[in-house]
């Protein structure tokens, strides 16, 4: 009976600890590389980095201003695209969609979520890229709405379906149309909920780069419009880091710390949104 | 395909003969005579393949309060949701039958507008993620009622008939959710009341109030009688006693019985209802 229990206080403390250790790897794998990237990158983390442009390998200094600006032309573009297609989309799903054919919208959505980002960055650039004969900001914005349509649908969807029933019932029987009830009830209801998975969608596809090496592809300088070639961050970070020269390096970690940076700071936001979003009664 | 005996159930004749024949009798031809608000005739409806109501006919006459009464799982409620057409939207039902307003079928005409002359509360409530002020006006708006001016008149006129004036006119712009849970009911109904519904459907109103707020409410629609005609499901036996004019008793998707709540309750006609009413059923 003893050695029983003790087997029994050993397994407890064994399962205890590993959970307890893998959690902590979990944790610490984010401060890790945040202090990873401070320490490397920390330093040309300046005024400079976001006022100036790149500079030439061996010359010290300089910024990466246009793959800032880019990056946001280019995750705006995706935005206006992918944000109205997924949340109509979501709609439809939540509302309108019979049985059959929203689970298969639903199953489709949630593939194209799960197709490998470089083989969207492949589709973009035949139909955009190829067509129009050169890189552009504008199939970058292509390339990553895809990616962001799926995330827009599917969580629309889910934050609408958390809307009870008897809201929706509540608006019918006053004798509010289907599109009534949804569009001044159920939405408004479910605002903060789709706004959160619309900001981390966004925060989500903002570090994509595979996609943006077939389309954007990338620019030392400024682009004119957005039918150039069009610099951006991940893109930035890949082409520093595997060039050869030791300033460049630096200029990517710098690059990578501030894209954490933000994609963190609009995650922050978002569950700030949802934690302060009592939209619903209890 | 009709079974006879829910038809007679009705039919005062079948009256134990030691009950006041004549005066059931009276009563029943005065609700004959005067034309009834609704009309609900042999009704069947379905869940899928599963048959929720098993033709039911029943008339609401005007300005009096009906109660419904069964045990969980009768159908009265299935059956209330049908009087405004609230069920058909759930996927997947189907009614046979006929429901009359005025004389005129409601399951021919267009939704919204019988939706707005039969008007509802149901059994949670269940305010509109909006202000005080906004739910009440959201039916107005929605049907085209509102002129230059009005929403405050009608804001007042609506709470004052749901006896919430005094206690909401200073947070008319307060979240709806500030109020308690029996505030909220009478903001329901006053948000029903605010489309001037001929009919007014109540789905269990009380049954998430504790007792002095379900006061509240029973004394209100006594008082509301006078400017439409009520309709209350309730599993409790009191509240139909204190409230309804007549009483139907339902069991197992039938209407077992209608007829004047003190007959009802003091001198059934069915076994069923008496088994029901003194507790000796199941």
């Amino acid at each position: 009976m003893t050695s029983r229990n003790q087997r029994r206080n050993i397994v407890n403390n064994v399962m205890l600890t590993s959970t307890g250790v893998c959690a902590f790897i979990t944790v610490s794998t984010l401060f890790l590389i945040l202090a990873y990237l401070v320490y490397n990158g920390g330093k040309s983390v300046n005024l400079d980095f976001f006022t100036k442009l790149p500079l030439a390998p061996g010359q010290d200094g300089g910024g990466m201003a246009n793959a800032i600006v880019g990056s946001a032309e280019i995750v705006l573009l995706a935005s206006v695209i992918g944000i109205p297609i997924g949340f109509f989309a979501g709609v439809y799903l939540a509302e309108f969609g019979g049985k059959t054919f929203s689970f298969l919208i639903r199953y489709t959505a949630d593939l194209l979520n799960g197709v490998p980002s470089i083989v969207i960055g492949i589709f973009a650039w035949t139909v955009v890229v190829v067509p129009m004969h050169h890189f552009s900001a504008l199939a970058g914005g292509f390339a990553l709405s895809l990616m962001l349509i799926p995330i827009s649908a599917r969580s629309t969807e889910q934050f609408l379906l958390e809307v009870p029933r008897a809201m929706r019932e509540g608006a019918l029987a006053l004798g509010a149309s289907k599109w009534r009830t949804i569009a001044s009830v159920i939405v408004p209801a479910a605002r903060k909920g789709i706004m959160t998975g619309m900001i981390l969608g966004v925060a989500r596809i903002s570090g994509e780069t595979a996609p943006l090496l077939f389309t954007s592809l990338g620019n030392q300088f400024w682009a004119a419009s957005l039918s150039e070639p069009t610099a951006s961050l991940p893109v930035m970070i890949f082409t520093h880091a595997t060039a050869p020269y030791e300033d460049w390096h630096r200029q990517a970690w710098a690059a990578g710390l501030v894209l954490l940076g933000l994609v963190l700071i609009a995650n922050i936001s978002a569950r700030m949104i949802i934690s302060r979003g009592v939209s619903l009664p209890k | 395909m009709s079974s006879p005996a829910s038809k007679t159930s009705v039919d005062p004749t079948t009256i134990d003969t030691k009950t006041m024949i004549p005066t059931s009798s009276d009563a029943a031809a005065k609700h004959q005579t005067a034309a009834p608000k609704m009309r609900a005739a042999n009704i069947n409806f379905y869940y899928g393949s599963f048959k929720a109501l098993h033709d039911v006919s029943l008339e609401f006459a005007t300005n009096r309060v009906t109660a419904l009464i069964g045990p969980s799982g009768c159908g009265k409620s299935t059956f209330l949701r049908n009087l405004n057409r609230i069920n058909e939207t759930l996927r997947d039902t189907r009614i046979e039958g006929e429901i009359t307003l005025d004389g005129e079928n409601i399951l021919d005409k267009d939704v919204t507008e019988i939706r707005r002359r039969i008007g509802m509360v149901f059994q949670r409530p269940n305010p509109f993620p909006k202000s005080i002020f906004d739910n009440i006006i959201y039916g107005p708006k929605i049907n085209g009622m509102l002129r230059h001016g009005n929403a405050a008149e009608i804001v007042e006129k609506s709470l004052r008939r749901a006896a919430l004036w005094e206690e909401a006119k200073d947070k008319l712009n307060e979240s709806a959710y500030a109020l308690s849970g029996g505030q909220q009911q009478r903001l329901c109904i006053a948000r029903a009341l605010a489309v001037d519904p001929e009919v007014l459907l109540l789905d269990e109103p009380c049954s998430a109030l504790d007792p002095i707020a379900t006061a509240k409410i029973e004394d209100l629609l006594v008082g509301l009688k006078e400017q439409c005609t009520i309709v209350i499901v309730t599993h409790n036996m009191q509240q139909a006693a204190r409230v309804a004019d007549t009483t139907g008793f339902f069991l197992l998707g039938k209407l077992i019985e209608h007829d004047k709540t003190d007959i009802i309750f003091k001198n059934p006609s069915r076994r069923e209802t008496e088994d029901y009413i003194t507790g000796r059923f199941g």
